[in-house]
């Protein structure tokens, strides 16, 4: 992603008037509060919800019902509660195994597309990316009703590769172009090269590309991992019982099972929970994922 | 991010085409790339339409008939009746207006909140990389997760909003614009990073001579805006609204967890889940599936046909 580099071009014009450069100084200081301003705004309107499911988290019996943000003092009661719920330790069990399965077939899967996608010339392309487009704008409620009844006949309803399957449909479409925007900017000559030394195709594919395509493939995991991780539509059209049910559609249905004396707080717990594989991702890759949003989605 | 090598794989065919003489014939380094090309794509679009197609195919067929699940031998073809049933009724058109009505509203705060996002990201440099690092939390954070901290936010009995607003024990989920409002707001909070993401992409690919030559010839910011940053941006933008479009008019969660569809705030998902799932519905739940998925192609059709801009050149 290319920097500003607006100001400092700025620079030779304002030397011409001497005045001028004062009053743009003054103006520039302005400025940059003015931006700073902006930016601490927009982290607090992306942060403040965050911090307030967890401060409902901290609140331990009718400290719930002060109406303030903040806990009067911090509990970990919550906690304690949900970590030992089986209803919520088995949502996280089938969340995380089904995330790991499914994430790492996508990609794989993707990751071949795109290399096909981006690389050989070959009738059906357009098809191929044509219904990947499809596929991502596509009502989720449409495809779950029918595979509904359709799991149900076959055995499929209620198990983990039952959620497995439609996870990889909707979330190859996003890998694909990820990484068919990645694999265009790798120079392609090294890979001819490779190929005029006597490598095949997919030698050149494995040997040259692999290596280079690595950063690209990582960020495609970790978007699709938010996705799936994401997902409640198929969660509760596709699992009637805890032996698949994801941690959101678990979350969902917390509240009617009525095992606490009220759920609130130990939800907002349950919430924290799921919510800090997404925050340590986002903290330790942040460029990569505003490269994969950006690549991906406009460019290409 | 450099510029892309266009069509590359175009150049190779080309290369080859110099190395054996003329085209007629496929080499075998040609035929074999052919076979390769299927052969790695081959089983993610196995994957992505045998279980997109065929499920579609599937709720068209059992669309036409009158199929309750509790009564599988009453299933009885009816043609197009469930369509009609639909169409002529009234709460399908209050949900169609609702649903319509959330994505309008959703939308158009999110492009101007994310226009505003996408232009301080793009230009502020103290703190760019805790915003970029904040602005992913919305973005990567459970849907239902969004939808709790926003519902209990609002709840009367130990939400923060109402004593900050003074409101005392205003009930927001009491009647059916309220309570959109807020499922609008936990759509809005989650949903705007995604979409200024889309817009700083298309931010970053504007050359800063135009707008250093706008600055010199006297365009105020507002001209600079208007004539050189939105045209040299239309493509990010009909992605971005296209995409932001498409998926607020499938929403789901948000409306799951905070109102259950109640005080009028059913979407057309919504619908579509609670006459297949709940009521076991089929015959009468795959018609609103259809019908939903007929609409979103027609304002993906609308939407490419707007901006006259051809979606499938942009994504390559």
């Amino acid at each position: 992603m290319t920097t500003t580099a607006d100001r400092p071009a700025s620079a030779p014009q304002l030397a011409t008037t001497g005045t001028g450069s004062a009053r743009s100084r003054g103006g520039e200081r302005r400025r940059q509060v003015a931006w700073v301003a902006a930016a601490v705004v927009i982290i607090a309107y992306a942060l403040i919800p965050v911090l307030w499911i967890l401060s409902l988290s901290f609140k331990e019996g009718d400290d719930i019902n002060n109406q303030r943000f903040w806990p009067s003092a911090l509990s970990l009661e919550n906690y304690r509660i949900v970590l030992s719920s089986d209803i919520f330790l088995t949502a996280l069990r089938n969340s995380v195994g089904i995330a790991a399965i499914a994430t790492t077939v996508s990609v794989v899967l993707a990751t071949l597309a795109a290399y096909a996608v981006a690389r050989l010339e070959f009738p059906g392309k357009k098809v191929i990316l044509g219904s990947a487009l499809a596929i991502t704008v596509f009502p989720i409620i449409s495809i779950a009703t029918p595979l509904f009844n359709l799991w149900r006949t076959v055995g499929l309803y209620d198990t983990w590769l039952g959620l497995i399957i439609p996870y990889l449909s909707f979330s190859i479409p996003l890998s694909v172009y990820i990484l068919s925007a990645f694999f265009r900017e790798i120079p392609w000559e090294m890979e001819q090269a490779a190929q005029v030394d006597g490598a095949t195709a997919w030698q050149a594919f494995r040997k040259v590309i692999v290596p280079l395509a690595a950063p690209g493939v990582f960020t495609a995991a970790i978007l699709t991992f938010f996705a799936i991780w994401n997902d409640f539509v198929f969660g509760i059209t596709l699992t009637s019982t805890e032996a698949a049910r994801p941690v959101p559609a678990a979350l969902a249905f917390f509240s009617g099972a009525s095992q606490f004396s009220q759920p609130t707080a130990p939800i907002a717990a349950a919430s924290v929970l799921v919510t800090i594989p997404v925050i340590v991702l986002v903290l330790l890759f942040q460029r990569k994922i505003v490269a994969g949003l950006t690549n991906g989605a406009v460019k290409g | 991010m450099s510029t892309t090598v266009p069509a590359a794989a175009g150049e190779v065919t080309d290369d080859l085409a110099v190395i054996h003489h003329g085209r007629p014939r496929l080499s075998d380094r040609a035929r074999h790339e052919r076979r390769l090309g299927w052969l790695l794509a081959g089983p993610a679009f196995i994957v992505m339409v045998a279980v997109t197609g065929y499920p579609i195919l599937n709720a068209v067929w059992l669309s036409l008939f009158d199929y309750r699940l509790t009564n599988p031998d009453g299933r009885e073809f009816v043609g197009l009746g469930n369509y009609g049933m639909i169409l002529s009724d009234g709460l399908f058109w209050r949900q169609f207006g609702v649903t319509s009505a959330i994505t309008v509203v959703t939308v158009a705060v999110e492009f101007v909140i994310g226009f505003a996002l996408a232009m301080v990201m793009h230009r502020a440099l103290v703190l760019r990389r805790s915003l970029r690092t904040a602005i992913l939390v919305p973005y990567g954070i459970v849907t239902v997760v969004s939808a709790y901290a926003w519902q209990y936010a609002f709840t009367p009995a130990y939400g923060f909003v109402n004593p900050m607003l003074n409101l005392d024990d205003y009930n927001w989920f009491g009647s059916t614009v309220p309570s959109v409002a807020v499922i609008c707001l936990s759509e809005i909070w989650k949903t705007t990073p995604f979409l200024s993401l889309l817009l700083l992409a298309g931010l970053a690919q504007i050359p800063e001579d135009y707008l250093e030559a706008a600055k010199v010839d006297g365009a105020t910011a507002w001209q600079r805006f208007r004539r050189v940053i939105m045209p040299n941006m239309k493509a990010a933008i009909m992605v971005a609204l296209l995409f932001r479009t498409l998926d607020a008019f499938r929403i789901f969660d948000n409306v799951f967890v905070m109102t259950q569809g109640a005080q009028g705030t059913e979407t057309l998902s919504f619908l579509a889940y609670r006459q297949t799932i709940s009521r076991v519905q089929i015959g009468l739940g795959s018609a609103v599936s259809v019908i939903l998925a007929v609409l979103v192609v027609l304002i993906a059709v609308m939407f490419v046909k707007g901006f006259k801009t051809n979606l499938s050149q942009q994504r390559g």
